[in-house]
């Protein structure tokens, strides 16, 4: 049974349609990737996934129906949403930060500060800005820190809004390397990106999405040989 | 004016600025974390000194009354919206938080009425009744709106006060009280009389204030209010509910102006309608501090406590005039000197 499941699902922002019958699976232990132009949805897909926008269709969980609940209750649940905006808390500590990522698990401290080692572990960087304010770091250490935020919650399913947006091509290809070895936790993974063959080489499964459609899917390894992406969104050679 | 007088004057100021700080940091603390400018707030002081002095005269306050309607109000509320979410498994934890908890105070006054319980006994009954009422408006009155804009929860507050102010005459009449002095005792320094209360009112404030450090410094739920107060959606994506941040908000709040209104029922008569006089002065004291930080409010407060004690000695009849024309150059510095914190954007 599919971890997320999203079934015929339309966003709509008054008359204007983002999203229209978008159906999508991400399995578990799977990263799974939509691509597409700016515009295309690919950001209210997510935010709905979350909970924070409402929509038609139907989302489940290993198969339970979680249309209804709220965001906090996905929380709960284990999902995470990492925003394209980060969202952190700009002006309290990296500690801070961390712990409030731990927020909706009840399995006691020592647990928490063992995924707090284990982010340093990951994140060297952020060990050495603890308490330093979020709203101080540079643009790759944010991104470090909202993922390793993220982290802290021990997410079933993180979800992940254009994690490359903004960074230097040298940060970007080092997020890219830490999602992929986030597969060795068994956290599944839905990421967002522009980047389309950084997320394809990353991923085992795209999606394709044009204005508020999906267009193509397969798995990742076939979609970066596919000759109609590649004229569209591999031609330039990203990266 | 002789240096004798002004020091006078100035301890009293400083003990009536106090009273203002407890208010003014609720206020500032509220409207962080919800957008609400609270005005019903110096109502929620007003409340607890005539539930009080009700409490003293061995008479039934009529705060029971209100709790219990609120109360009834909210749990309807919350059990119909839980039904709604088809969420029926949390029906006995609403029941408990909205009916249960804010009634177990009042059912103790209402089982002991009659009988003169001790002094103590009496502040924390009173304190522990009053504690709901502004958790449970935040429930029924602003819960449902609170995606509003700040002018609609502001224009909902004044009409909030209004209301109030009309069951407090109802509950509470029109005869002003004033309750027994907490502690007889008056100390000369430096040639100045320094009464006991003040220095208890002014210990008070300190202790409400370190209190409130410690509570954002050092516990989750602190910080988890600290941050939807920073970033409401970053709050929400770790699972921190804001209607949750709020209730806590408005609880802890109410606890200072609980104290506030325990601490000036000795010193100051109270009508059902003082708060809302005594509510606008921690205001200022809040619009100093630009709403968003706790020393500078804490601060002017006690700016306006001297500010009030110097008026009212010079010219009583222009005291209020003094004050609150305090509010224009202050706004007129704070618009020119602050960089505008934005209005967070809805995504």
């Amino acid at each position: 049974m599919a971890l997320l499941s999203i079934e015929d699902v339309c966003v709509s922002y008054g008359k204007a349609e983002a999203v229209r019958h978008v159906s999508l699976k991400v399995e578990r232990g799977q990263i799974v990737t939509v691509i597409g132009p700016n515009g295309a949805g690919k950001t209210s897909l997510l935010t709905t996934a979350i909970g924070m926008i409402p929509s038609t269709g139907v989302i489940k969980c290993d198969g339970q129906d979680i249309t209804r609940l709220d965001t906090e209750s996905r929380v709960e649940m284990g999902f995470c949403l990492v925003p394209e905006r980060r969202e952190l808390f700009a002006e309290m500590s990296v500690h801070d930060n961390l712990r409030l990522g731990a927020y909706s698990r009840r399995d006691g401290k020592a647990a928490i500060q063992q995924s707090m080692d284990e982010v340093f572990a990951r994140f060297p960087r952020l060990k050495e800005r603890l308490s330093q304010h979020a709203g101080t770091l540079s643009g790759g250490e944010r991104q470090m820190l909202a993922l390793g935020r993220a982290l802290m919650a021990k997410p079933k399913l993180l979800m992940l809004d254009e994690p490359s947006l903004g960074l230097a091509p040298l940060i970007t290809r080092e997020i890219f390397r830490i999602i992929a070895s986030l597969r060795e936790l068994g956290v599944s993974i839905l990421l967002i990106e522009q980047n389309a063959r950084a997320a394809l080489e990353t991923a085992d499964f795209g999606y394709v999405m044009e204005v508020g459609e999906i267009v193509h899917s397969g798995p990742a390894a076939t979609l970066i040989d596919d000759p109609r992406l590649i004229s569209t969104y591999l031609g330039g050679g990203a990266d | 004016m002789n240096s004798q007088i002004a020091a006078i004057l100035t301890i009293d100021g400083i003990a009536s600025g106090a009273i203002y700080v407890l208010i003014a940091i609720g206020f500032v603390l509220i409207f962080a974390v919800t957008r609400i400018i609270f005005v019903p707030f110096g109502d929620v002081t007003a409340f607890t000194a005539l539930t009080l002095a009700s409490l003293e005269g061995k008479q039934l306050p009529g705060t029971i009354g209100m709790v219990a309607v609120l109360a009834a109000l909210a749990t309807l509320m919350e059990i119909f919206g839980l039904w709604r979410a088809d969420e029926l498994k949390r029906i006995p934890r609403a029941l408990f938080f909205y009916l249960v908890l804010p009634l177990a105070p009042a059912a103790v006054i209402w089982l002991t009425s009659g009988t003169l319980l001790p002094a103590a006994a009496r502040i924390v009954l009173t304190v522990a009744v009053i504690l709901p009422i502004a958790p449970l408006l935040n429930r029924i009155v602003y819960r449902p709106i609170a995606d509003s804009t700040v002018l609609v929860l502001l224009i909902v507050s004044v009409a909030l006060h209004f209301a109030l102010s009309g069951l407090g005459l109802l509950f509470f009449g029109p005869e002003g009280v004033r309750t027994e002095s907490l502690i007889d005792y008056t100390a000369i320094i430096a040639g100045t009389p320094v009464s006991g209360q003040a220095m208890l009112i002014v210990a008070s404030a300190i202790f409400f204030s370190f209190l409130l450090y410690l509570f954002f410094n050092y516990t989750l739920y602190g910080k988890a209010l600290y941050a939807t107060s920073i970033n409401r959606t970053g709050a929400r994506l770790m699972g921190i509910r804001p209607q949750q941040s709020g209730t806590i908000a408005f609880l802890v709040g109410s606890l200072m102006a609980a104290a506030s209104g325990i601490l000036i029922a000795p010193v100051n008569t109270i009508f059902y309608d003082s708060g809302f006089i005594i509510g606008l002065k921690a205001f200022v004291g809040a619009i100093i501090g630009g709403m968003v930080s706790f020393p500078v409010t804490a601060i002017g407060s006690a700016f306006v406590g001297i500010l009030e004690s110097f008026a009212a000695f010079l010219s009583s009849q222009f005291k209020e005039v003094i004050v609150f024309s305090v509010l224009i150059p202050v706004l007129l510095w704070r618009s020119y000197t602050l960089v505008h914190a934005e209005e967070e954007d809805d995504e």
